[in-house]
């Protein structure tokens, strides 16, 4: 073990040798990917760098082409979106899929409305004071500042939105989230807000997945950072012991093979780096 | 014990001054902020009865409000069927047909086969729901715009109504339980029990309500907002049952209507269904990926909508006495959409009620009662309402860029 981060513990999810074509285009070759609880794994890489493939495939959208997938150790199979959140992996996605004309309350229980208990469960009779105290209790929990639980989504800040978003992937109790560009067109102060929420989850113990253009967050929030380019894994950085500017040579490709000197990786990649 | 408040307020949230003067400036800023509800709708009916009143007295008199209320049951109760699908942003433009051909399916086993009313009536609830389940089907499965399979189904559905009725082309009905539904008036009295119940449900809910939100520790709203609006309805219900003493009684078709109304409201924003219905109408892309079946809350409403259509063409044939070759066509159906959009359901899918399948009604049925009543004729009928549905049609534009102003889709 040379550079690979505070890896210390088993990885909660782990990909081994995960390849993927689309038609022509090798999107992902042969990459390993793994997070452990209470880490932050940042996930950074130009564009076409394969993230957003490997994000989906975690998230059982895309199928596997070769490579395994581990869960807790123990080999699994993701074949949809539903394999994936019952094993408690949990998306957010870029564009946030909120309901507009729904409030919070009704956003958070999207698709898992509670229900009253007794004759008025068999109507769909919706439980609205246990909805609404719960997600009180988990926005106070995760500290989402909002003026109130009953507002339209709509009238809400982008900032806040996010956070609705964070927080509904967390309703249904998930083990790993996965966050696509959380910070992509908020203002200053929203972005800290999401980067707060973010640690908050990793403080709960979550595996927690970031996509990421921004490196001024990336290195405030994350543990790890993975570096994708060209559809390969190239390096991979602690960010307390990591530069800018390695981080930024390694995903434009101008950082030479010595950085991938990692437990396992090294010969892969200098192969490819040679090549270029 | 700590309440379970969201969070500390936030200081950018705009929280009215208390009192009256508070309240009145809170109302100016969701006005102007697009969040107009039913008000406008309510105002335009307020202007149109007062205009027909100045006319001719006799428009306000009980018999007439009764009769207003008898001629729009009908389509209002294809209207509430309208406001569904319009929650998803979709169209029916079958409704109208598939209200004519579930009648006749019910006068032809009722009245050619002799099958008893409750079955017949049945029967020709369950004929427009599979019709509907039907274009359901195929808008989800095949991916066919709504516009294009219900056209089809306008054309089709009225070839079956005219194959169904055959060659005489009209079936008059003389079964006393079918008669019964549009021709029976109960008591006075019954009016006043079911107002004074519904007066009690609503206190009674207030208060339970309250009390649930204030033992879960969640903010309970002022006393006076529930009571205000408690005593609105309260009075609103009076009102109606007076002008019913004051004619012939409660008239049993409206009692179906307005219970069916109240049935869809509350399908729509108490149960789990409803809520899926405004989501896939909201964003279907954000339902789908919370786990909503979309398109089993497309096909259910669909089915949902065509029965009521069937509901509101029994209810026509039943107080027409006969089912012909044109019941259901004509200006069916498009007083029926016109009528969901007056109200105050969005086009554009995700907002909207039930009650403004009565409220629109009122406002059609009102204009067409009251042009009867100058003895003017249709042209001119025809013109205004489609001048009201235009403005009605245009405020829902108008607010909806306002709310998008204020951020508020």
């Amino acid at each position: 073990m040379t550079a690979s981060g505070p890896v210390v513990v088993a990885p909660r999810l782990e990909l081994r040798a995960i390849s993927k074509r689309f038609g022509a285009v090798q999107a992902l070759t042969a990459v390993d990917f793994e997070v452990a609880a209470g880490e932050v794994v940042a996930l950074v890489g130009d564009n076409g760098a394969g993230k957003s493939t490997l994000v989906k495939i975690i998230s059982g959208i895309l199928p596997i082409d070769e490579g395994e997938v581990f869960f807790d150790g123990k080999p699994v199979k993701l074949t949809g979106a539903e394999s994936a959140s019952s094993l408690g992996i949990a998306t957010v996605y870029q564009d946030l899929a909120l309901c507009d004309n729904l409030d919070v309350v009704g956003n958070l229980f999207l698709g898992r409305e509670l229900r009253v208990a007794g004759p008025g469960r068999l109507l769909g009779w919706l439980a609205e004071t246990e909805m609404e105290r719960e997600a009180s209790l988990l926005l106070d929990r995760l500290s989402v500042s909002i003026p109130s639980v009953r507002t339209q989504v709509a009238s809400l800040s982008g900032g806040q939105r996010q956070s609705i978003a964070v927080a509904r992937s967390m309703m249904g109790s998930p083990k790993i989230v996965l966050l696509d560009e959380p910070t992509a067109a908020l203002g200053v102060a929203q972005t800290r807000q999401v980067l707060a929420l973010i640690r908050r989850l990793r403080e709960q113990g979550l595996g927690v997945v970031v996509i990421s253009h921004n490196l001024a967050d990336v290195f405030s929030v994350a543990d790890r950072i993975v570096v994708m380019r060209l559809g390969r894994r190239v390096a991979t950085f602690a960010a307390s012991a990591a530069s800018e500017v390695d981080v930024v040579a390694a995903i434009t490709g101008a950082r030479a093979a010595e950085d991938a000197g990692r437990a396992g990786e090294g010969p892969r990649e200098a192969s490819r780096e040679a090549a270029l | 014990m700590k309440p379970a408040s969201a969070s500390p307020i936030d200081p950018r949230l705009i929280v009215d001054a208390p009192g009256l003067s508070g309240a009145w400036a809170g109302f100016r800023r969701r006005v102007a902020q697009g969040e107009l509800g039913s008000l406008p709708v309510v105002v335009g009916l307020a202007v149109i009865w007062a205009i027909f009143y100045s006319a001719n007295p006799r428009f306000l008199s009980p018999v007439n409000l009764t009769n207003l209320l008898l001629q729009i049951a009908a389509m209002g109760t294809i209207s509430a069927g309208l406001v569904l699908i319009l929650l998803l942003g979709e169209i029916d433009l079958s409704a109208g047909v598939v209200s004519g051909l579930s009648a006749a399916v019910m006068a032809v086993l009722n009245v050619k086969l002799a099958w008893p009313a409750i079955p017949s009536l049945a029967a020709g609830v369950a004929c427009g729901a599979a019709i509907g389940a039907f274009h359901g089907l195929w808008i989800t499965r095949l991916k066919v715009p709504s516009f294009v399979v219900t056209l089809a189904g306008l054309l089709a559905w009225q070839g079956a109504l005219l194959y169904v009725l055959g060659d005489t082309g009209t079936i008059n009905l003389v079964d006393d339980v079918i008669l019964a539904i549009a021709g029976t008036f109960w008591p006075p009295a019954i009016a006043w029990a079911l107002a004074g119940a519904a007066a009690f449900a609503l206190s009674g809910g207030a208060v339970i309500g309250r009390r649930r939100r204030a033992a879960a520790g969640l903010p309970v709203p002022p006393w006076r907002a529930d009571v205000a609006s408690i005593a609105v309805r309260a009075l609103l219900l009076a009102g109606v049952a007076t002008v019913f003493t004051l004619d012939r009684g409660l008239p049993v078709a409206v009692v179906l209507f307005v219970g069916i109304v109240l049935a869809l409201e509350t399908l729509l924003r108490r149960t789990r269904f409803g809520r899926h219905v405004f989501a896939v109408g909201g964003g279907a892309e954000a339902a789908r990926r919370a786990g909503i079946a979309v398109d089993r809350v497309r096909v259910l409403v669909y089915a949902l909508a065509a029965a009521l259509a069937a509901a509101g063409g029994i209810l026509a044939a039943s107080r027409l006495l006969a089912v012909n070759q044109s019941s259901g066509s004509g200006d069916v159906l498009l007083s029926a959409i016109a009528a969901a959009v007056i109200g105050g359901t969005s086009l554009f899918g995700g907002r909207g009620s039930a009650w403004s399948a009565v409220l629109g009604a009122l406002v059609i049925g009102s204009i067409s009662n009251g042009m009867d009543l100058l003895a003017l004729s249709s042209s001119v009928k025809f013109m205004v309402t489609g001048a009201v549905l235009l403005v009605a049609a245009s405020i829902d534009a108008v607010s909806r860029r306002g709310r998008a102003a204020a951020g508020r889709i």
